[in-house]
């Protein structure tokens, strides 16, 4: 019995293990910003998809009037930072739970967030060059 | 314990809540489990679409890019989306859009704590699919008045 307790004996303390703060430091947070962009993204998806299915074969000045309009502009903005984020968190867990080698998960972890934080880059300034 | 051959591994080494030390299971296990169950399935496909939708994010930059670029550039996406394959391609997105959106509403209601027992998770389950179907034929209802006009 005594053995068996020194074989299960944590070092770490059950405070430390609640709290869930492991090596990283980051507990649930990457978890957490995935649902709280999606909860944000839950209207602006409604209002982007009606939005542009109504664009549907407009011509370039109406197009750019649209994007041009202040609210418009507005929550174009804050959908692509959003969009960017839950997409490069989503497909982060992907390549974690699918990559087998350490080299195939980081590096790809870091292509995605290169790809995504370019292409959010660009499509924001898209968005001031038409609106400011 | 032998060399570690997989990385995964070491994210199955865990620890029950009274700290005793557990060597968990590789999931989904694969050849246990039947995949095309309802609730299996819409699992998978949640994710396949978000998969989608983040490649058909690449549309969305362009049609900014394009419109910021000028006439031309804005042209060619134009010619593009009402190609067949441009409307294929956005039919296809727009559905698993609405999938990934209605079935993300799913997921925030389990997060909450709602919704876990086997008859709602199916019945939840086929609604999003009904509403995913909903909501991409109104899609394009607006789409086609908008393009028509």
């Amino acid at each position: 019995m005594a053995n068996e307790y020194a074989k299960n004996t944590v070092l770490r303390s059950p405070l430390g293990r609640v709290r869930g703060l492991g090596s990283a430091k980051g507990g649930t947070h990457h978890w957490w910003m995935q649902r709280v962009t999606s909860a944000a993204l839950l209207p602006l998806t409604l209002w982007f998809a009606l939005s542009a299915a109504s664009l549907a074969g407009a011509p370039y000045e109406e197009a750019r009037a649209w994007i041009a309009h202040p609210v418009n502009a507005v929550l174009l903005l804050a959908s692509i930072a959003l969009a960017f984020h839950h997409t490069a968190a989503g497909m982060q867990v992907i390549m974690e739970d699918y990559a087998n080698q350490e080299w195939v998960k980081v590096g790809s972890i870091l292509a995605i967030k290169a790809i995504c934080w370019l292409l959010a880059i660009a499509s924001a300034l898209a968005v001031l060059r038409i609106a400011v | 314990m032998s060399i570690m051959q997989d990385s995964r591994e070491a994210t199955m080494e865990g620890r029950r809540t009274d700290g005793t030390p557990i060597r968990r299971p590789l999931s989904p296990h694969l050849q246990v489990y039947d995949m095309m169950q309802l609730t299996s399935a819409l699992s998978i496909a949640s994710r396949i679409t978000g998969v989608i939708w983040s490649v058909g994010m690449v549309i969305l930059v362009w049609w900014l890019v394009a419109t910021a670029t000028g006439p031309g550039a804005y042209g060619a996406v134009s010619w593009f989306l009402s190609s067949w394959l441009g409307v294929l391609g956005m039919v296809g997105l727009t559905a698993a859009a609405w999938y990934h959106t209605l079935n993300g509403v799913r997921h925030l209601a389990w997060d909450a704590g709602y919704g876990y027992d086997l008859p709602t998770t199916y019945k939840s389950g086929r609604a999003v699919l009904v509403a995913t179907a909903v909501m991409t034929v109104l899609t394009w209802l607006v789409a086609i008045i908008a393009w028509a006009s």
